[in-house]
């Protein structure tokens, strides 16, 4: 049914239209209002054979989320941020099992500094830890993408997380496609575990193995997410036989018809990508955009098959790898040398831009982007940009830490700098 | 203020147009400033940065007047709504206001007709009253509907009264404002003549 809802409760009742038998929730900015949605469809009747399970904190909440998905219960959860970190080692627990769970990330930056708003920091910080990664480009999409999620999690038996850009998608008011009851137990069965923790036919989960037989473990992990390379655009077309739609799927293709620049992203970034493509287009600019939907597995193939005539690529990446540059760049880099050992494809030096933007909730503006990628078709940009920094601001700072040792913390100076009021006490 | 772009979004989706409505995420304190966004179109909208040039302004709390730069954006052309029960020019904006359509520019009473109607002094059902007087997007009927599906029914219905209250003075300082502009239109015709 189309309405007019918050993204987060979209989500909410995407979730328990999944029928979810256990919910282990934790608040946490900016997904508290997927799991609040939920805790009251429990509370009311709606969302029926669920245990709403408040926990003591995120460590809890997957913790809990491991031993419900263990005993057979479909489990689900959510987090962001800190929250994700905190919960860290049983998130690879979860992935190394072989557990099921669907988790939803809110997108938010890491501190410190702390800050609230919307990057792609804590998501990326787990993408080596064995869980699918999928990234919603709209609202429609994420909700889409948790239904989807359950049926690929337990088909594989691999843990999926369905990451929703914090703030700008999970609080904003848009018109959803909310799906039946009905279209969603067509597309879902039951779940059938693989492994089940049962007192009639006992076995052992997470026993400890050792150098004889761990790589062994491990490469299945890897077998299966490849295996995932295939299902993700099956249930995506499955999905939209079913529901009308498309969503999902490993990329996303626009305008990239007899494209020389391409432009690379995850996430709700893309719709405003979008718009300037449209407006380089009208001016007879030959420039697409590519998104990433499943970056666990990375869509090497799939990558590597669209690029292929394309003389410039632009990564735009909501996190930064510290002391490298891009992370989803880097992974792209690997996947365009994968099958010939050589960068560029058929021959072909591809030139690969990153761009670092919208970190800690920094506006990505039409306005920039379209500067950037003006900039890109002169080939004048450097390999590493940072959109939109205060490039001065940094460099007073570098000035301040080389004229006296005692120069203080780096954030606070900043913030001093820019006229903004630092947290002080007294 | 979140409520009153969410009650927007939900008023243009009942009239089958798109709309995206989504909070500036500021801190969350008691008493700082808030700012809420609302994109309304035909198709459906893709942009996902802040609202920096707004077609119309909504100023919820006038105390913010002359603390904030809140003008910056709003084009020549936009429209501009004020809860206040003081005009343009006794809230210090009569220079402001030069080069600016007048008929587009109104100050409304919302928190005043929020306590007599609802009882608190919440403007937002009001102001999008005022909204729809002021710019025709959205038809006083859905906002009625976007009040009645986000409030039980009590609290609607005052919302309601205090929507309609203020959709009657903003129309009628709309037609005032005409007026006066076209009676100064014929004064400076007369004058060139």
């Amino acid at each position: 049914m189309l309405k007019q809802t918050e993204g987060s409760h979209a989500i909410a009742e995407c979730v328990s239209l999944c029928r979810p038998e256990v919910i282990c929730a934790y608040p946490i900015t900016p997904q508290t209002h997927i799991v609040e949605g939920l805790g009251e469809m429990v509370k009311s009747g709606e969302l029926q054979h669920c245990e709403f399970i408040n926990v003591e904190s995120e460590f809890a909440a997957m913790s809990v989320a491991i031993g419900a998905s263990a005993a057979g219960a479909r489990s689900y959860t959510a987090t962001a941020s800190q929250g994700l970190l905190f919960m860290a080692e049983a998130v690879y627990n979860a992935a190394g099992l072989g557990l099921p769970i669907v988790m939803t990330i809110g997108n938010r930056s890491i501190g410190a500094p702390i800050n609230i708003w919307n990057d792609h920091t804590d998501s990326m910080s787990m993408r080596d830890a064995g869980w699918i990664q999928l990234y919603a480009e709209t609202n429609q999409e994420a909700a889409d993408l948790h239904i989807q999620a359950f049926r690929l999690a337990e088909e594989l038996s691999l843990p999926v997380m369905v990451c929703v850009d914090g703030f700008i998608l999970t609080h904003a008011y848009e018109r959803l496609d909310i799906p039946t009851q009905a279209q969603v137990d067509h597309f879902l069965p039951a779940f059938e575990p693989r492994q089940v923790l049962d007192p009639a036919e006992p076995v052992s989960i997470g026993a400890m193995v050792g150098p004889d037989a761990f790589m062994e473990v491990r490469y299945l992990a890897h077998h299966r997410q490849m295996r995932a390379l295939e299902l993700i655009p099956q249930l995506s077309a499955d999905f939209q036989q079913g529901f009308g739609r498309v969503a999902g799927g490993l990329i996303r293709s626009y305008r990239t018809e007899e494209a020389d620049t391409i432009v690379i992203a995850l996430g709700s970034v893309v719709g405003t990508i979008k718009d300037v493509i449209d407006d380089m287009r009208e001016l007879g600019q030959t420039i697409g955009v590519v998104s990433i939907c499943s970056f666990r597995p990375f869509p090497s193939a799939a990558l590597h098959e669209v690029l292929s005539h394309v003389r410039r690529v632009v990564v735009i990446e909501k996190s930064l790898a510290v002391g490298i540059g891009g992370i989803v760049s880097h992974d792209l880099n690997m996947a365009l040398t994968g099958v010939s050992g050589v960068s560029g494809v058929s021959g072909i030096a591809i030139k690969t831009y990153t761009v670092v933007a919208g970190l800690g909730g920094r506006a990505i503006t039409k306005t920039s982007l379209r500067a950037l990628f003006d900039q890109v078709l002169r080939d004048e940009l450097p390999p590493l940009t940072f959109l939109d920094l205060n490039h001065e601001a940094v460099t007073r700072e570098l000035e301040r830490e080389k004229s006296r040792r005692r120069s203080g913390p780096a954030a606070e100076n900043i913030l001093r700098d820019l006229g903004a009021v630092a947290a002080k006490i007294g | 203020m979140v409520s009153a772009a969410e009650m927007l979004s939900v008023a243009a989706f009942l009239e089958n147009k798109h709309a995206q409505a989504f909070p500036s995420f500021g801190s969350e304190r008691m008493g700082a400033p808030v700012m809420a966004f609302c994109r309304i179109a035909d198709k459906e909208i893709r942009l996902r940065e802040p609202v920096m040039q707004p077609d119309l302004l909504i100023i919820q709390d006038p105390t913010l007047l002359h603390q904030v730069d809140l003008f910056s954006g709003v084009p020549a052309d936009g429209y501009i709504l004020i809860n206040s029960t003081r005009s343009f020019d006794a809230l210090g904006l009569g220079d402001f206001c030069l080069g600016l359509r007048h008929e587009r520019l109104c100050t409304v009473p919302a928190s005043e007709l929020a306590l007599k109607h609802v009882g608190r002094a919440l403007p937002n059902a009001a102001l999008l009253g005022g909204f729809a007087a002021l710019t025709e997007v959205v038809k006083l009927e859905s906002v009625f509907a976007a009040i009645r599906q986000k409030f039980p029914e009590k609290i609607a219905e005052g919302n309601c009264a205090a929507a309609q209250a203020a959709y009657d003075l903003v129309l009628a300082e709309k037609v005032a404002a005409k007026l006066g502009g076209m009676v100064a239109e014929q004064k400076l015709a007369a004058q060139n003549a």
